[in-house]
């Protein structure tokens, strides 16, 4: 019974006729993928990509050297020196990242009492060396500058969960 | 039936005996249970002002009592930790934290700060105080102490640490209740050399360390437990490193030295560490010093050393130089012939013969056994501060005549100024003097003759006279041995345990006295008498004085560079660790001198330092105990030799400027803001009228 059965389905195709059907379904149906880098997916207001350093509405540096980020990193990507600045404040003369390091936790962001350093959405920050990578004050600081509109959304949305 | 001298006290349940007269704090110590507090502490009187270490006492008024403020009553019962004990201390926590800020992030307390520990420990976990917090000026308390007044809580231990400890009592608390303030009445630098303490016992960051201002936190340091060297006294301390660089230098506990306390110079001048550092060998070529390697400065001293006789090659030690660096430059310089070797760079007339002439020999501990005490040509307060301190604290706890021959002073304690020449000694000896009386009633008298009554042409004869004077008035005896001599340098007692004061003296070295000098990091003489054809090696760490008149600098290692043995002026051995290592080409002293031995084909018996210490201890057994200080009276009178007699001139200070006594405190910038902020105010022409 099951020989004639067998020989029923293989001489009517209806395995491949089902194959060829679910391939044609997929054929008109909407398309996944999409065209990086021109066209990105969504990302989530907690998604961890390159380091950002913030500063006040004001343009003072948040960052008020704690080291509560260097505390916490579990990679020990992270390195503070700091000193009083001319008006007595507290704060950094080098804030430095090794980006090869880090292993994206978000453990700085976390610990960070005044949300000066935080994980922001950029993740295309590939290079072709090595050196690039370890990121100073500097590069952190223009990266906050660059991407403030995003990183102060992502926190607004972010903070009812905080 | 006479008071017992112990109670017994039940704390939780545990039954323990503590001595009568103890508050119940201690008590509760003793049965090994914390006590949260921040106005208590062990060395200072007792405040009871900030409540925090209520506890619970049965079959007394139903409340909280304050425990340091209680003292203990034989079978008292007590409980610390009831649900009324954590309810009042979770109170006092939230009142203590209505006025203080919440800027711990930025606070150099931070990771180290009574308040934060205890607040987790003890306090709420939520504040329900909304309203305005107060905010309070700072003050300007000199160039080592920082304030942010906002964050004290008015414990008032800085203002019992200054009156009672330092005895300066300077600071203290105007005003009441939310608008006391604690500060110095006049806006000025406090003006004590123990000044550095008040950050250690300040329980929150109301007063933090102002060279260290945001320079690190304390859990990226690395401690290496040390000795202090920039005086003789020997003080424990710990060196606080991060990477290759010294941050902080604080006290370690010692009982019989520093107890917890560390004098400013010791505390602050480590940023010198890093200034005028010798990295590398340089060698004069020409009139110029140039940079070199070790093979040339070596060869450079090789040339100048060939076919030299032994008489005419000398060594000088300077203050920082350690046992080991001393006894490899003694043995290199033996294997060249000659016995040309002298630690003492002020000229003191040190009788080397017996060590109890040139020790502490009542040692600090015994300071507070003593109740009668003659200081001679010396300012302890400058030299010493810890043991200036310990004289104070012996003053305070009971009837202790204290008199002075030599320049006036103030001590922070009342000393009788007998008069500044030698011949007050004199008088004293001749039993003529009032004070004779004094010191011949006591049961313990002690002298003290510090470097500016033995750096002097008569200093032999003032050391005998000393002598004698302890002699008389009973100083000597077996089972008590009140004769003191103050060093101001850490290497003075090891150089002369390990005979590094032979054949020509410094002064006989000078003007041509010989014509191969080797420097061992001695910069506190004047070089200028050095003889013009001299060849001159200086090897130490800092290019100060000697290094300037040097024909071949050899680069060696600070105290927190290198593993070295000290004898402190009690004749107490200990070793510095190694918390750091030396820059660039710089090296380890006796290193030094092991290579340049085998450079010129007479190399040192030793290679490790394990071997160094053998030798050490080969030549004075006392190497051997390293850390224990046994005292022993006196059991023999014959005093050191006399030359000479005393003359008239009147006895003067040798430390003119505590912040600056060595070259690694000259090189720092924070004694040099020191020195500013303490120089004598210009005297002002008042207007007439």
């Amino acid at each position: 019974m099951s020989l004639l059965d067998r020989t029923a389905r293989g001489m009517l195709m209806s395995e491949l006729i089902g194959g060829m059907a679910l391939t044609l379904k997929y054929f008109f149906k909407p398309k996944k993928t999409i065209n990086y880098p021109y066209e990105k997916g969504p990302i989530s207001p907690r998604f961890k990509g390159e380091h950002a350093l913030r500063r006040y509405p004001n343009g003072e540096e948040r960052c008020i050297a704690c080291k509560l980020c260097e505390a916490v990193c579990p990679a020990q990507a992270i390195t503070i020196e700091a000193e009083p600045r001319d008006d007595g404040s507290r704060r950094t003369t080098r804030y430095d990242i090794d980006m090869t390091k880090c292993i994206y936790c978000g453990l700085c962001e976390e610990a960070c009492p005044v949300d000066a350093i935080v994980e922001g959405p950029n993740f295309e920050f590939a290079t072709e060396t090595r050196e690039e990578l370890m990121y100073d004050k500097n590069k952190l600081l223009a990266n906050g500058d660059r991407w403030e509109p995003e990183l102060a959304r992502r926190l607004e949305l972010d903070a009812p969960y905080r | 039936m006479a008071p017992s001298l112990t109670v017994k006290v039940t704390v939780d349940g545990i039954e323990v005996e503590v001595p009568n007269g103890s508050n119940v704090l201690q008590a509760c110590e003793a049965a090994g249970k914390e006590i949260p507090r921040f106005c208590y502490h062990e060395r200072l009187s007792v405040a009871g002002n900030c409540r925090m270490c209520l506890v619970e006492i049965e079959k007394a008024p139903p409340k909280p009592f304050a425990s340091c403020a209680y003292p203990v009553n034989d079978g008292m019962v007590v409980h610390t930790d009831t649900p009324m004990v954590r309810a009042a201390r979770r109170g006092v926590m939230e009142f203590l934290l209505i006025n203080h800020p919440l800027d711990c992030p930025i606070c150099d307390q931070g990771g180290e700060c009574d308040l934060q520990d205890q607040s987790v420990g003890y306090g709420g976990d939520s504040s329900r105080y909304s309203e305005d917090k107060r905010a309070v000026l700072n003050k300007d308390l000199g160039p080592l102490v920082k304030t942010v007044m906002t964050r004290c809580i008015h414990c008032t231990r800085c203002i019992r640490f200054c009156t009672e400890i330092a005895g300066v009592p300077e600071m203290g608390a105007t005003a009441r209740g939310e608008s006391m303030e604690v500060g110095t009445y006049v806006q000025k630098a406090l003006s004590s050399e123990l000044s550095g303490n008040l950050v250690d016992i300040c329980p929150v960051g109301a007063l933090t360390s102002k060279p260290y201002a945001f320079v690190a936190r304390p859990w990226e340091l690395k401690k290496t437990d040390s000795i202090d060297v920039l005086d003789a006294v020997g003080s424990a301390i710990r060196v606080d490193t991060r990477g290759a660089e010294v941050l902080r230098i604080l006290p370690r506990l010692n009982e019989d030295v520093n107890e917890e306390w560390l004098g400013d110079k010791s505390r602050y001048a480590l940023d010198g560490l890093k200034r005028r550092r010798l990295d590398t060998p340089w060698v004069n070529r020409d009139g110029k010093l140039v940079r070199a390697t070790w093979p040339e400065a070596f060869a450079a001293i090789a040339a100048k050393l060939d076919g030299m006789p032994g008489d005419r090659i000398g060594a000088i030690a300077g203050d920082l130089a350690d046992a080991e660096a001393m006894i490899a430059l003694k043995d290199v310089l033996a294997s060249l012939g000659s016995a040309n070797v002298d630690c003492r760079q002020d000229g003191a007339a040190l009788d080397a013969h017996n060590p109890a002439f040139y020790t502490f020999n009542t040692s600090i501990a015994g300071i507070e056994e003593a109740d009668a005490l003659l200081i001679v040509g010396s300012n302890p307060r400058r030299e010493a501060p810890l043991i200036n301190a310990r004289i104070r604290k012996r003053g305070l706890s009971g009837r202790f005549p204290v008199a002075m021959i030599g320049a006036e002073a103030d001590l922070t304690y009342r000393v009788q100024h007998l008069g500044d020449t030698p011949d007050v000694l004199q008088t004293l000896l001749d039993g003529t003097h009032a004070f004779a009386e004094t010191l011949a009633a006591a049961k313990r008298p002690m002298i003290i003759v510090g470097q500016g009554a033995l750096a002097r042409p008569d200093g032999a004869a003032i050391l005998a006279s000393a002598w004698a004077l302890a002699a008389r008035t009973g100083m000597l005896r077996p089972d008590w041995n009140g004769f003191n001599v103050l060093h101001t340098a850490a290497a003075r007692v090891g150089g002369l345990s390990l005979g590094f004061a032979s054949g020509k003296t410094l002064a006989q070295m000078m003007n041509g006295g010989v014509d191969l000098l080797w420097l061992l990091g001695a910069d506190e003489f004047d070089t200028a008498r050095i003889g013009a054809e001299t060849f001159v090696v200086y090897q130490g760490h800092h290019g100060d004085r000697g290094a300037a008149r040097a024909d071949v600098i050899l680069p060696g290692a600070a105290y927190t560079e290198k593993s070295g043995t000290y004898v402190s002026t009690e004749g107490r051995v200990q070793r510095t660790a190694q918390a750091a290592f030396p820059p660039g080409e710089a090296k380890e002293d006796w290193k030094i001198l092991r290579a340049f031995s085998a450079m010129i084909d007479r190399p040192l018996p030793y290679d490790t330092l394990d071997g160094v210490w053998a030798r050490l201890a080969a030549v004075n057994p006392i190497f051997h105990r390293i850390d224990m200080l046994p005292r022993f009276g006196c059991g023999d009178q014959t005093g050191p030799v006399s030359q000479g007699a005393m003359s008239a001139a009147p006895f003067e200070q040798v430390i003119h400027n505590y912040y600056m006594t060595d070259p690694i405190s000259r090189a720092s910038a924070t004694m040099a803001a020191c020195t500013e902020a303490h120089r004598p105010a210009p005297s002002v022409a008042v207007a007439a009228e």
